[in-house]
């Protein structure tokens, strides 16, 4: 193991390294020959901070990642405060949830999205960053007046937390690339995607369960079909545009390797992402 | 790397430290996101020998992770395939109709796969579900339900293991469909339970390869050779 060979290899993958580090390849090609003079233990911290120097981020990784969680950590906070709020009115009398299983899926829901709040502040915390803050009195989720019976209309509020959970799902994996340079934390968000993707499944089979989806005749499986919501309003189509998709990485799905797979199968086999902006633009009627 | 002396271990060990200390969003977003340890590793290649098992290389860098997710789907798609070969007993029309789209979600994940690793792919693996009753419902839902937990986990486990933003982004597309997927197993087995099994943080489970075929082996007559994936 030497240092030449870190730096030859940097080199073969990345053919301009010696230009991002001033232009200097003489002077990075000495150090690769220096190098073997000088002690091993030093090495590291002479080549780290040459490379630190050479793909130094203007505004440095670590404001993006926590840009990323308290992005996440928003998120969070509309489906913590949502299933509390709806919860509440189940119990309260106010929200038809049925008793026994369904209200208990809501407090499950409940109580994970609550442990996903304080976790991502933590992390965010022990990142250095400042986490968002936010309360139930950020939000309205009638959203603008969209949804109004939402916390009596026990089918309009598993519309509404259908909506969350894929739209959760959805946000989560755009941002994967995001974090890559930090795999404790790329991990852990990839822990959470998933669990969104469990709620948002067990929240489209409650919906099934309750009916009296729109249109009459759709069906509302555990997986997004196509880009239907099974939602008779026009304000969450948003969450659903761009996952009919059949063609991955250029390879179509509809019938591939002579399977017989449909449009609606090869759709629902792979989740889409959304950017952050579609995100935010999805949930800002939810804000006051 | 067996057989590198202690200086270089330490030096491995310190640059490593160093180099993930560094604020290194650029410099991995333009190589494509290498972990410190596979560009340590790679450059350690040149003088070290690689341990070579025999059995089916699943390769390394990421085309070893994708062939990875191919062995997992193929062993998901010819289970659930199997199933409808021969129905369990009490099958209800629900059941069919979505254990059928598991089925065609895991057929389409397999051949996408084979598709895009194309010449690099893994070749069809032996497989052996001579352990699962296919007659009863619990043998067949209870194996299902440990295929999508362990597929989800396989994936959440995997993703920091790519280097390519592209590749975490397919495997992102692909791991909350199985996540969907297990909820919907685990809520046919008992319902209310789509989500057992998280932490106390609310977090889902990752493995690592070698976990994950510790426990998918059992499935899998084709010997495997997992040793040159990567590990961080």
């Amino acid at each position: 193991m030497k240092i030449e060979n870190i730096i030859n290899e940097i080199e073969s993958i990345d053919p301009e390294i010696y230009q991002r580090l001033d232009g200097r390849r003489s002077a990075m090609k000495s150090f690769a020959k220096f190098s073997s003079k000088i002690a091993l233990a030093s090495l590291p911290i002479a080549f780290g901070s040459m490379l630190n120097k050479a793909y130094a981020s203007p505004t440095g990784p670590k404001d993006a990642i926590t840009d990323v969680l308290n992005f996440a950590l928003t998120l969070e906070y509309i489906e913590s405060e949502f299933y509390k709020a709806g919860y509440a009115a189940g119990v309260g009398g106010t929200l038809a949830i049925p008793a026994g299983a369904p209200l208990n899926a809501i407090k499950t829901i409940r109580d994970h999205e609550a442990a996903h709040v304080n976790f991502l502040k933590t992390a965010i915390t022990t990142l250095g960053g400042t986490p968002v803050v936010f309360t139930a009195a950020s939000f309205d989720f009638t959203a603008k007046g969209n949804f109004m019976n939402v916390f009596t209309d026990y089918a309009l509020f598993l519309a509404v937390a259908q909506t969350f959970e894929d739209t959760g799902v959805r946000a989560y994996k755009g941002q994967a690339g995001n974090l890559i340079s930090n795999n404790d934390i790329l991990t852990a968000a990839l822990n959470i995607h998933s669990v969104e993707a469990r709620h948002a499944s067990h929240i489209r089979q409650m919906r099934k369960a309750n009916g009296g989806l729109i249109p009459a005749g759709v069906t509302v499986k555990p997986w997004i079909t196509l880009n239907q919501s099974g939602i008779g309003s026009a304000a969450v189509q948003a969450s659903y545009n761009g996952e009919e998709l059949t063609t991955q990485a250029g390879v179509n799905i509809i019938n591939i390797g002579g399977a017989t797979i449909t449009a609606s199968a090869a759709s629902e086999a792979f989740d889409e992402p959304l950017t952050k902006e579609q995100v935010v633009a999805i949930v800002t009627p939810f804000f006051k | 790397m067996p057989t590198k002396n202690s200086s270089d271990r330490e030096l491995v060990a310190a640059s490593e430290a160093n180099i993930k200390n560094l604020s290194r969003r650029n410099f991995l977003g333009y190589i494509g996101g290498a972990s410190a340890l596979l560009l340590t590793a790679a450059a350690c290649k040149k003088d070290s020998t690689t341990s070579n098992n025999n059995g089916t290389d699943l390769g390394s860098g990421d085309v070893g992770i994708l062939n990875y997710a191919y062995a997992l789907e193929q062993i998901e798609a010819a289970f659930y395939t199997k199933i409808f070969e021969s129905p369990y007993s009490g099958i209800t029309a629900s059941e069919t109709a979505l254990l059928g789209d598991v089925r065609d979600h895991e057929v389409a994940h397999r051949e996408f796969f084979k598709a895009a690793l194309a010449a690099s792919a893994i070749p069809a693996l032996v497989l052996d579900f001579s352990s699962i009753n296919f007659g009863s419902r619990d043998s067949v839902l209870g194996t299902a339900k440990a295929f999508e937990d362990l597929g989800v986990s396989a994936y959440n486990g995997a993703g920091k293991l790519l280097v390519s933003a592209d590749y975490l982004l397919l495997a992102g597309k692909i791991v909350s469909v199985e996540a969907r997927h297990a909820a919907y197993i685990r809520d046919l087995i008992m319902p209310g339970s789509f989500a057992d099994g998280l932490d106390a943080n609310g977090l889902d489970m990752s493995r690592t390869p070698s976990e994950v075929f510790a426990i998918a082996g059992t499935y899998v007559k084709t010997k495997l050779n997992i040793s040159n994936l990567p590990t961080s």
